[in-house]
């Protein structure tokens, strides 16, 4: 099979720019100069339930393990720690 | 450098590699490493505005019914906040299985057994973080799991952005009915990343990331791999099929949802695969929500998935022991499959001064049609390996009702 360790400069560099990439946001996320571009008063439509891709985590958690049981892949079925902030 | 340091050292290098199940150019262990430098770093901002999820109740009977096999069962959900920052959930959920599908069909006979899952979890809000954690137990009369899943989710960007991270770690007890001796375990290691971005006042993105990673018993021992036996009356034979006994996996999704002007709503998803087993599968999923009034919600959609073989799968071998690894699961074949579906909900809002808020009957139906490119149906009367490919479909509801409190 084919191997790829982690000396690899390329994987490392990847690695290396994503980090930074998630790391700037997430340090942005602290600052308190960035205005939010879709104010809060304008979120009703974001809040509707018909814009839940998580409406039902019973019925939603139930379809995953059904396909999950029968195919190959797994892992990232969407929906999952979604939200709008506005609760 | 001792033998045993340097096994210790050896063991270390080879899970910094990954041998194949990249995604996007990332390998394995740089989503890993990701993963705990911003979950770090995440913790020593203090900023966002998460909140305790909703304090409802779900009670669902769930059926599948296809491929010769028919499943059902209840599940049942509990949720109940204490105070500002604290909220309980347990879900206790059964599978009740009979029937026999193709491969106990042509290697067995038909079985009865049930599945009962428990999940006890705690939602924490601490400094506008929320914290999660919960233990899963699932139990069968040849399979124990137990599993544990922590979780951290925090907003940015003036709310506009979600960010969610999560580890889980399970270990499976694998048995065998009418093999008391048989005993194997397993160890399975879920690490995942989900980012929702609020992009415009009626568009949602979102992105999600999952590794995860097994160790131990793979296989499922009742499973057999067929190779050719021209003394065998109907020229093959079987034996028990043998997997790896690692596995690394990526898993990336991408999904979208647009708000339409008359209350309803569009959404889209796409998920890659790809794992060290040589399995690389696509999924795409569309779906329309529609309101009529306040109190009735439709959603149809449609879903498309297709998967390309594990490098150890054959439909049949030219002989037994033929390789190290062989397997013959259809799940590890290449096929694709189809579905499409339907949800009916009706909700009703309670007066505000009571103690219940709202309640909504609802039922989902799904219709699935699976199509193996290299999976055959060897109940058929033909020629060995030439007999017709396998193809089923399947029938998925869901019934239940919900209340929040």
């Amino acid at each position: 099979m084919k191997t790829q360790a982690i000396t690899n400069p390329k994987a490392y560099s990847s690695c290396l720019k994503s980090t930074l990439l998630i790391m700037t946001m997430v340090l942005l996320g602290g600052c308190e100069s960035i205005e939010p571009w879709v104010k809060p008063y304008e979120r009703n439509n974001l809040a509707d339930p018909v814009m839940s891709l998580n409406r039902n985590p019973v019925a939603s958690t139930y379809m995953h393990h059904v396909y999950q049981a029968r195919e190959g892949a797994r892992g990232a079925e969407g929906g999952a720690g979604g939200g709008c902030g506005c609760n | 450098m001792a033998a045993t340091d340097r096994d210790r050292y050896k063991t270390f290098l080879r899970q910094l590699q990954i041998q194949r199940g990249q995604l996007a150019g990332l390998p394995g262990w740089c989503i890993r490493i990701t993963l705990v430098i911003v979950l770090l770093v995440l913790f020593n901002t203090g900023v966002g505005a998460a909140v305790l999820p909703e304090d409802r109740a779900d009670a669902m009977h769930h059926a599948y019914e296809g491929g010769g096999i028919s499943i059902d069962g209840p599940s049942i959900l509990l949720r109940k906040s204490i105070g500002e920052s604290l909220s309980f959930s347990a879900n206790y959920y059964v599978d009740n299985i009979t029937g026999a599908s193709i491969d106990v069909v042509a290697t067995a006979s038909a079985y009865e057994e049930q599945r009962t899952e428990h999940t006890v979890g705690v939602d924490y809000l601490n400094n506008k973080t929320l914290m999660s954690l919960s233990v899963t137990n699932s139990s069968e009369n040849d399979f124990e799991a137990q599993s544990f899943h922590v979780g951290v989710t925090q907003d940015f960007f003036g709310d506009l952005t979600t960010l969610s991270l999560g580890y889980s770690k399970g270990e499976d007890e694998v048995g065998k009915t009418g093999d008391e001796f048989f005993s194997e375990t397993a160890t399975r290691h879920n690490y995942s990343l989900g980012l929702t971005q609020v992009a415009t006042k009626n568009l949602i993105l979102g992105f999600n990331v999952e590794n995860i990673s097994d160790q131990g018993y793979l296989n499922n021992p009742y499973r057999s791999v067929r190779f050719l036996d021209v003394n065998a009356d109907k020229g093959f034979r079987f034996e028990t099929e043998r997997y790896p006994t690692t596995r690394t996996s990526n898993a990336v999704s991408m999904t979208a949802n647009y708000y339409l002007p008359y209350r309803a709503s569009i959404y889209a998803e796409g998920r890659r695969f790809s794992d060290s087993w040589g399995i690389s599968a696509n999924t795409y999923k569309l779906g329309y929500v529609h309101t009529f009034g306040d109190s009735w919600l439709l959603d149809v959609r449609v879903r498309q998935y297709q998967q390309n073989k594990a490098d150890f799968y054959q439909d049949l071998f030219a002989r037994s022991g033929e390789f190290n690894f062989m397997a013959r699961d259809k799940e590890l074949s290449t096929f694709s499959n189809r579905s499409i579906g339907l949800s009916v909900s009706y909700s009703h809002r309670f007066n505000a001064s009571g103690f219940f808020k709202k309640a909504s009957a609802n039922l989902e139906v799904d219709h699935l049609q699976f199509d193996y490119d290299d999976f055959r149906d060897v109940t058929a009367d033909a020629e060995v390996g030439m007999e017709p490919l396998y193809a089923l479909s399947a029938t998925v509801s869901r019934l239940y009702m919900s209340i929040w409190y």
